[in-house]
């Protein structure tokens, strides 16, 4: 059985085209695979090679290179919020408002609540600097997070 | 002197819709327009070098020359590869572009591509710019059902392809040759130099390497013509015979400890003084600045009595800093610890070093342990010997790495330390005292 559906499949194949080189797919194919799964089983790495004629230990270098992608055993929650940690987010309080979700969360960095639906992690500079502290709620940016929005941002998120 | 009229921010200001029709509305396209109806591709570059246009990413490197690099009569393909990984911290500029009024930065990569004789862009899009990502579909879809995109562009023998390439979180992604190897699908690690991208890039083919903001300029250079682009900025100093000036308008970005964080467009050249004053609402709660710095943080710190000097890409080298970078200033104010502004700078490169190069990989893992240890408190006066010493000596300057990002790690490290020794040494003496009390109350 394989753990690709046929409409992965589909979408990763429609990339090829694009590139001069299949092995170019490989971002685009982790993240469609990571978007639909919550991780990158190696299984799933396995028939991401097969797609596009690489070894399997190629496709998992490259992924294990970027820290966002995630293995069967770290699979994220429903939501990512990444609190952004740089200068500009830590000269305003962007630190104190990892502590504070963590807590509120009972999670370490890069753990997910018991619930299954939100995976805190730090970032660094999401580029949104001008509304530090400012956070990334998968892949869209919420700025001014000041810490009296943190229980309304999270009561959102576990919905 | 009259106020000075946005250019690049100028749809965004007046919050003008970012779609094709109203961006039409406004002369968009008209620079593309013109140049497919009356320039070749060598007079938009022969244009794009006489205006001085110079790399907005953080290198400064002129832009026309660049493409002059491409070998001549190639067969092909020769590919564009646009640099949106916009992952210097303390920098917004491109996003705002990109989300705001994509079809301006549009408009540049198509010219850029006609000028180049690229059939084929990637615009390499960090992931954490999802909004941007949607929004750029959404305009290039507008292109290829409006004959902007795709083959015989308005009619001529002209064929272009824009696809978006979304990055994976990586800040080395941010150079030019790491960019490149995270398009072919591998770990983004910077390729040694030469050969340059212009002649063996992505795929192996020559490759042009332009950021965002730089190819939004060609598009109001070639519609507002050289001069224009000319009539602003800071012309090149008589006495240094290798500056070529500061020309045009640039996008700066203000945060940290100011009343107002934001995105200006200015005139090249405005002083770190006056864009906190005049465009950043001064530092926050009434308190002075203790330091800024002045292009994201690779380039370095000033302190505040260096905040006069101009940020051209001349200006911040004369106080010791790397250069302009991309121009994105954070200020902190008098009462934030230079011991944390060290520990959060390091951990960031620490963290982001590909780990390709030993001394980088080492260096930057080193200058963390020794700042959280000196935040901690056991810090010793020997350890920022240490920290000035590595710090001088990784990068590709000093010859020790292969890319950059050392040069960036290192060189806030050793400002920090040369600029503000005597609160660093009060720092470590102070915990030293207080660790003897804790010792002699214990017993
Ligand atoms: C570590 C490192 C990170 C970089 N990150 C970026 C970036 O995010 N965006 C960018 O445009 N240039 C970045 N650059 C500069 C690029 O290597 C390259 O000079 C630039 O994209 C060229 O475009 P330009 O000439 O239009 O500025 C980075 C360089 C280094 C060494
Ligand atoms: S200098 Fe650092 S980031 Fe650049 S290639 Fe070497 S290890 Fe990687
Ligand atoms: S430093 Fe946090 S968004 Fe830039």
């Amino acid at each position: 059985m394989s753990v690709l559906t046929d409409e992965l499949r589909q979408k990763i194949l429609a990339y090829v085209p694009r590139y001069p080189s299949k092995q170019a797919v490989t971002l685009p194919a982790l993240h469609i695979v990571q978007d639909a799964l919550r991780c990158v089983p190696l299984e799933a790495i396995r028939e991401i090679a097969d797609l596009l004629d690489l070894s399997p230990a190629e496709v998992h270098d490259t992924m294990s290179f970027y820290g966002i992608f995630r293995d069967k055993e770290h699979p994220l929650g429903k939501k990512r919020l990444w609190v952004c940690r740089s200068l500009a987010c830590g000269l305003r309080g962007g630190d104190e408002l990892l502590d504070t979700v963590c807590k509120k969360l009972k999670v370490h960095p890069g753990g997910t609540s018991d619930d299954g639906k939100i995976t805190v992690e730090f970032a660094e500079c999401i580029g949104a600097c001008e509304g530090a502290p400012a956070v990334l709620i998968d892949d869209e940016a919420r700025l001014n997070l000041t810490p009296d929005k943190v229980d309304a941002l999270l009561e959102e998120l576990r919905r | 002197m009259a106020e000075f009229e946005p250019v690049l921010l100028r749809r965004i200001a007046k919050k003008a819709s970012p779609w094709l029709e109203a961006y039409r509305a406004d002369g968009g396209y008209r620079a593309l327009q013109k140049a497919l109806d009356e320039m070749s591709p060598g007079q938009v570059v022969d244009a794009v070098k006489a205006s001085g246009l110079r790399g907005r990413g953080g290198a400064g490197f002129p832009t026309g020359l660049k493409w002059t690099f491409l070998p001549k009569d190639h067969p092909g393909p020769i590919y564009m590869c646009i640099n949106a990984d916009e992952s210097e911290p303390c920098t917004f500029n491109n996003r705002i572009l990109m989300e705001e009024d994509p079809h301006q930065v549009l408009e540049g990569i198509i010219l850029s591509c006609y000028a180049t004789r690229a059939a084929t862009a990637y615009l390499y899009l960090r992931y954490e710019y999802g909004r941007g990502y949607r929004v750029l579909q959404q305009a290039i879809d507008e292109l290829y059902n409006n004959n902007l995109l795709g083959r015989n562009i308005l009619g001529k023998d002209f064929h272009l392809d824009i696809f978006l390439h979304r990055g994976a979180g990586a800040y080395i992604c941010g150079e030019e040759t790491g960019l490149i190897e995270s398009l072919e699908g591998k770990r983004a690690w910077p390729r040694i130099k030469p050969p340059f991208p212009a002649v063996e890039g992505a795929f192996r083919k020559p490759t042009v390497v332009n950021n965002i903001e730089t190819v939004a300029c060609v598009t109001h250079i070639i519609d507002r013509g050289v001069e224009w682009f000319k009539s602003m900025g800071v012309p090149p100093d008589p006495k240094n015979p290798r500056d070529a000036g500061s020309y045009g308008p640039k996008l700066y970005c203000i945060s940290g400890h100011v009343n107002n964080p934001c995105c200006v467009e200015l005139p090249m050249g405005i002083t770190l003084r006056d864009l906190v004053d005049k465009h950043g609402g001064g530092v926050w709660k009434g308190r002075k600045a203790k330091g800024a710095i002045p292009g994201g943080i690779s380039m370095g710190i000033m302190t505040e009595a260096e905040f006069d000097t101009p940020l051209d890409f001349a200006g911040p080298g004369k106080v010791g800093c790397l250069g302009l970078g991309t121009a994105a200033v954070t200020v902190f104010d008098e009462e934030t610890s230079i011991v944390d502004v060290l520990h959060n700078i390091c951990r960031f490169f620490s963290h982001e070093s590909c780990g390709q190069c030993t001394p980088c990989r080492e260096g930057t893992g080193w200058m963390l342990k020794i700042a959280e240890r000196l935040r901690r408190g056991q810090g010793r006066l020997e350890d920022l010997k240490i920290l000035e010493e590595v710090g001088d000596k990784i990068g590709i300057m000093p010859g020790t790495t292969i890319c950059g990002l050392a040069d960036g790690a290192g060189w806030p490290v050793k400002n920090a330390i040369r600029k503000f020794r005597p609160e660093f040494e009060q720092y470590i003496r102070s915990a030293e005292k207080s660790s003897l009390l804790e010792l002699v109350g214990g017993h």
